[in-house]
């Protein structure tokens, strides 16, 4: 599939319904290491950017859609989640402007510019046990498929698989950003939640493009 | 579990109607995007705004009138409001001396607090930002999001208040802002976790004779569990933390809060305070002002937390300042 304006929203779709279907698991997360929010917010945010879709102009590109929702994420999601993700579509957006379809190393450019986005924002690094560490081993693992010549299906697909590596990857750490941060030891065992949504929304990405 | 909920998704908006509807001649609850301002604007000053998570009314909405807050931004329970609102909120008290924001430092109110600074200031509104942070059961900042701000916002609330209503300019307040957030600190223990009305669930359990020490206000778990204690144990407890954190001498003036957690009884609540006052008698620490009462809670969580604000004379004149809002008023 190419990676265009249809992509996009499909996965912006695809990021709504995933969201949607696991917003109590994300929760149940949250609940276990801070106050038990992040489903309902993602669930409420993902739906008004599934809404702001219908509002898109025919001519629309990739960074539209991507602009679209990152402007409803910021506006209705709150939290931390809500500047960080919100930051995350806008330099993604930002990333491909004047894109029709995306190469594998827009895909690249486009996922780095997320990450980046977050880490400004946020402050976190990687091993805080934070979305970064998904955002970080995403980027990582998309950057190598690029570099070996995969198309830009195949690199989103790597992306996805890092990002739940990352998500994983969270379980043992000691967290230092975050509502988290303040249970120290007693959060270790437990997955970040920012960093299982992120895992979500870029196996949204990958499955959109299949 | 029973609450008195219809939708869980309406459930602030309900809130916020109710509170409007009660407190018409204080307040003037926007309904979207979702803020609360004085029902009479205060003219001529610096616009002081706080908010937060909703579940730990009253603050801030309850903290809005004459002598106080000029606007709340209430969120969604235990979240942040987003920066449309807040924007909206600034918009609406600017009288062109500029708003102060008071934030509490939760990772999502300052990222969504400092988004609607970054598009007030382009609309060439001047904002200032104070993060309170007064909770020292967040012990190493270096490896966390840093102290949490709790229940010392809102001495801190009503004392920058006063001062704007006195006329202080931008720069007077941030500056007594800081200075406030610098010699105020706040200790809690929850005897029993929350309910959110989403989930209908406790958000986290806690034995018959279990509590969780060092909590802060979103219903997440504390420093460390323990067993229960008489009263006057779980004060000295407290007590021992603020103080260690921030030593005060013979001759230390404070104001000293208990504060409810939402559950707790005021007759509880003057149980612990009665030790608290015991203590600090014997400390020598002048208790220059009190005050006693839930002010910021955590929806049905039952516990306390004592904070600890130094004060001088001019401070406690401007405790002392008229105040007239819906759950402070002298």
């Amino acid at each position: 599939m190419t990676l265009d304006t249809a992509w996009a929203i499909a996965w912006v779709r695809t990021a709504a319904d995933r969201i949607a279907e696991q917003a109590s698991e994300l929760g149940e997360l949250d609940r276990a290491i801070g106050d038990g929010d992040h489903g309902e917010n993602m669930n409420r945010g993902f739906a008004a950017a599934r809404d702001a879709l219908e509002e898109l102009p025919a001519n629309a590109r990739p960074s539209d859609v991507l602009r679209a929702t990152a402007m409803r994420l910021i506006s209705s999601v709150g939290g931390a989640a809500g500047p960080l993700y919100g930051t995350a579509f806008l330099r993604a957006s930002e990333a491909v402007a004047d894109r029709v379809t995306l190469d594998a190393k827009d895909v690249v450019a486009m996922l780095d510019a997320a990450l980046g986005g977050i880490e400004e924002r946020g402050h976190a690094t990687p091993g805080d046990k934070t979305m970064v560490d998904a955002w970080t081993a995403a980027v990582s693992a998309a950057r190598a498929a690029a570099s070996s010549g995969d198309d830009p299906v195949a690199v989103l697909s790597a992306a996805a698989r890092g990002a739940e590596e990352g998500a994983t990857a969270t379980d043992p750490l000691l967290p230092h950003k975050g509502r988290a941060s303040y249970l120290g030891e007693r959060a270790v065992g437990h997955r970040d939640p920012g960093a299982a949504s992120a895992a979500i929304v870029l196996r949204a990405a990958a499955d959109a493009a299949a | 579990m029973k609450k008195l909920v219809n939708d869980p998704r309406r459930f602030v908006a309900d809130a916020l109607a109710g509170f409007g509807a009660a407190h018409r001649e204080i307040v003037r609850v926007n309904a979207n995007p979702v803020y609360v301002v004085r029902a009479r604007a205060a003219g001529d000053k610096v616009g002081i705004l706080s908010g937060g998570g909703s579940g730990h009314e009253p603050l801030h909405i309850g903290f809005v009138g004459a002598g106080m807050l000029d606007a709340a931004v209430p969120g969604e329970i235990f979240t942040s409001p987003t920066p449309d609102p807040i924007l909206a909120a600034t918009r609406a008290v600017d009288t062109g001396h500029g708003v102060l924001y008071l934030v509490k430092n939760y990772t999502g109110d300052v990222l969504n607090f400092e988004t609607a600074a970054e598009f007030a200031t382009l609309e060439g509104i001047r904002v200032r930002t104070v993060v309170i942070d007064d909770d020292v059961a967040v012990q190493n900042s270096e490896f966390t999001a840093g102290r949490r701000g709790v229940a010392g916002t809102v001495l801190i609330e009503k004392l920058v208040g006063a001062a704007a209503e006195r006329g202080a300019d931008l720069d007077e307040l941030e500056r007594l802002a800081s200075r406030l957030v610098a010699t105020t600190r706040s200790m809690g223990v929850a005897i029993a976790a929350p309910t959110t009305p989403h989930s209908g669930r406790r958000s986290f359990e806690l034995g018959a004779d279990e509590i969780e020490f060092g909590i802060g206000i979103h219903g997440e778990r504390g420093r460390s569990r323990s067993t229960m204690a008489p009263a006057d144990e779980l004060a000295d407890r407290v007590l021992d933390a603020v103080l260690e954190d921030l030593p005060r001498q013979r001759g230390s003036r404070v104001i000293a809060l208990v504060n409810g957690m939402g559950a707790t009884p005021s007759a509880e609540l003057y149980v612990v305070f009665r030790r608290v006052a015991e203590r600090l008698d014997a400390l020598g620490v002048e208790m220059a002002r009190s005050l006693v009462g839930s002010y910021v809670t955590s929806l049905d969580m039952a516990g306390f937390s004592v904070t600890l604000a130094d004060v001088d004379d001019d401070l406690v004149e401007l405790w002392d300042a008229p105040v007239r809002t819906a759950a402070l008023r002298w």
